[in-house]
């Protein structure tokens, strides 16, 4: 990238300068002896234009909305539009969670997030033995479309766009969305939002699984294909690493597992028989937000630029929106800390600074209450103006992009993608990203590093100010949001009432259709919706789901 | 028991909640210290919990919620421990269970909490401490 004769020069420069400083580190040592970042990556004292020498400029960084999108995927980023503030909300019942977007949407969010309680989340009705004590804790409690309508009541579907955290059930929720979307008379395709629908890290990080991995896969293209037609706008997957980092895992494996994940569906869709191209434009990514602010600008750079080449060398895809990664970020829920909450606040500052300048599209910054218990009104605000003040104070949101360039951020952009690049060949050689999570790899490789994380606070190798610094005496917080039990009850009448007003002989065809269907190898969407629409319950629906393709068994990862 | 026998630990994830982070980094901080960790896995039922609890003759169960469902979770376990007459075997918790929670829990009987930035070291001696055989 420079002219040898600087370079040359830079390199004696930079030898004296390093001689010089030998006899005062003699006296004066720097902290450590070794500085690394937090996957590993040594870092040096000063990065120099050597550092980046070997990278090609047009190939490897390039410009703003053009291949391969290490320096954001639009031209003008910030400049044109900001990115969608999306809080993640949800608990209770439907009518509580309507309150909070509604109060959200009022203080200038722009697009809605949905958290799903776990029944919900793990296809079980409020009133399943299993979903006890777990009704509306976590998120809003969905057991038909009834609630569902409730959900988005006064919310014009044709104006916010909507995410739902839902995977298992995923095809289930988009339903619902997509039949309360016909009643206020706004068309499918005029509906925009993303579904996660990413099973694969539910069997590796999160956990909300319900059938093996074939049939999931199957539900999944069966989804793409789906939406392809019917919901254009939608981003039929949010293939998300966010998780995989909230379970340990660190920043480059982070980028390595969910890319080889987006690996995994893509050859899934082209092995059903879809183009590239045909749903390579609304594929959609999640990251996380960590500690580690430059490591993590460098992170969503790298991890930008080996999407990019993956969907063009190794899939073939034409499409500049297949090609280019979208993402949205959340700032890292594991790194709150219940002591001295209200430093949390900077901590989720520092956090969402770094994914606007990692180029994200949406965000989430979280609540300092969150170590806790769900955030209260007052904490989601502070955290929805940490956006704002990003947005509208700073003045990062004036130039694309403005870290580029930087040694250190291009040295490790580097880095980062030739690590995770390993990490792909690795996962490819076991058979894919299915096929190492079955062996437990994935797994493995993220509990380790959990592992080597926590050893490192308890060493105090890792300062967590608060926690194993700088700590205070403090009273425990008071007034935290709590989800009344009696929500479980308020459900399951909810729920009685609707078996005794529809039409039941319907709702048992149209479910026996479906397991037909799951039988054979036709779409299932329109039998899902169809479902959905005579108020089929979604724990009916999945059991109809379970009773053809049955339940994922996970394998053991912990001991020898 | 004879002092040549390790402490056996039942780590376990009631309810639905899929967050392992925890559990698994206090499994293998017990492992190291020596102690044998029988891991359930994710969703198990409170009988499924106390089943294995007999089954596998622990010295302790680690429970861990972070979904909010220990109040009901957490009481159900030691009611069924209590049923079937287990008083000996030392159970702890942790995850993000709100400080108010906390006296309830050990009124029915959760020896400890352990919340979120506690050391696995203090786990560790708390459970050599306090074990009930």
């Amino acid at each position: 990238m420079f002219d040898r004769k600087m370079l040359e020069e830079i390199a004696r420069e930079h030898k004296r300068w390093s001689d010089n400083l030998e006899t005062s580190l003699k006296k004066r040592p720097e902290r450590k002896h070794d500085f690394a970042n937090t996957s590993g990556i040594p870092v040096n004292r000063v990065y120099l234009p050597g550092d980046i020498d070997d990278s090609d400029y047009m190939d490897e960084i390039g410009l703003p909305g053009e291949y391969p999108f290490t320096r954001g995927v639009q031209p003008t980023m910030y400049r044109g539009r900001l990115w969608t503030m999306r809080q993640y909300a949800g608990f209770a019942t439907a009518e509580d969670t309507n309150r909070r977007y509604r109060f959200l949407l009022e203080q200038g969010q722009t697009g809605l997030s949905v958290a799903f309680d776990l029944p919900t989340q793990i296809g079980y009705d409020s009133d399943h033995p299993l979903a006890q004590g777990e009704v509306g804790k976590v998120g809003v409690a969905i057991d038909s479309l009834k609630d569902m309508e409730i959900l988005f009541d006064r919310i014009p579907l044709d104006k916010v766009s909507t995410s739902m955290t839902i995977n298992a059930p995923a095809a289930v929720l988009l339903a619902m969305y997509m039949a309360v979307g016909e009643q206020q008379g706004v068309a499918s395709k005029g509906l925009r939002g993303t579904i996660q629908n990413d099973i694969l890290k539910e069997y590796s990080a999160r956990g909300t699984y319900i059938f093996p991995p074939k049939p999931s896969m199957r539900i999944i293209t069966d989804i793409f294909a789906f939406c392809s037609r019917e919901v254009p706008q939608w981003n039929s997957i949010s293939i998300s690493g966010y998780h995989i980092r909230e379970a340990g895992s660190t920043a480059v494996q982070e980028v390595a597992f969910t890319l080889a994940d987006g690996i995994a569906y893509v050859e899934a869709a082209i092995h059903a028989g879809l183009d590239v191209d045909e749903f390579g434009p609304r594929l959609s990514f999640f990251f996380n937000a960590h500690l580690d602010f430059l490591e993590e600008i460098a992170k969503f750079r790298a991890a930008r630029r080996l999407w990019a080449v993956i969907m063009r060398e190794r899939f073939k895809a034409k499409d500049p929106r297949s090609i280019m990664m979208r993402f949205h970020t959340q700032t890292a829920g594991c790194t709150l800390t219940a002591k001295q909450p209200k430093n949390n606040i900077v901590r989720v500052a520092f956090q969402a600074l770094s994914a606007v300048l990692g180029g994200t599209q949406s965000l989430h910054t979280n609540s300092m209450d969150e170590a806790f218990c769900l955030p209260s009104e007052e904490a989601v605000q502070v955290a929805l103006r940490t956006q704002q003040l990003i947005a509208h104070e700073t003045g990062v949101t004036d130039t694309v992009d403005p870290l580029a360039g930087s040694y250190y951020i291009e040295n490790l952009t580097n880095e980062i993608y030739e690590r995770a690049q390993k990490y792909i060949e690795a996962i490819d050689e076991l058979g894919g990203a299915a096929a190492a999570i079955e062996k437990g790899y994935i797994q493995r490789e993220i509990q380790d590093s959990a592992y080597s994380y926590q050893k490192e606070i308890e060493k105090n190798e890792r300062v967590v100010v608060g926690v194993n610094r700088f700590q205070v005496e403090e009273e425990p917080p008071k007034d935290l949001l709590r989800v009344n039990p009696a929500v479980r009850v308020s459900q399951i009448e909810r729920l009685e009432r609707l078996k005794s007003d529809r039409n039941n002989e319907k709702v048992k065809d149209i479910l026996s259709d479906l397991r037909s269907a799951a039988e054979g190898s036709e779409n299932l969407m329109p039998f899902i919706l169809e479902a959905v629409r005579a108020y089929a319950t979604l724990g009916e629906i999945c059991d109809a789901l379970r009773d053809v393709f049955g339940e994922y068994q996970p394998v053991s990862t912990l001991g020898g | 028991m004879t002092s040549a026998r390790k402490i056996r630990v039942l780590a376990a994830k009631p309810g639905l909640d899929g967050h392992d982070r925890g559990i698994k980094v206090i499994a293998n901080a017990l492992m190291d210290a020596g102690m044998e960790v029988i891991y359930t896995g994710l969703r198990q039922s409170p009988e499924q919990i106390v089943e294995t609890a007999i089954q596998e003759d622990v010295d302790v169960i680690a429970l861990s919620i972070l979904s909010g469902a220990h109040d009901f979770l957490f009481p159900r376990i030691m009611e069924l421990l209590q049923e079937k007459g287990v008083t000996d075997v030392l159970v702890i918790g942790g995850g993000i269970i709100p400080d108010e929670d906390i006296a309830e829990l050990k009124k029915v009987g959760i020896a400890e909490i352990f919340g979120p930035g506690a050391y696995t070291d203090d786990i560790i001696t708390y459970i050599r401490e306090n074990l009930k055989r």
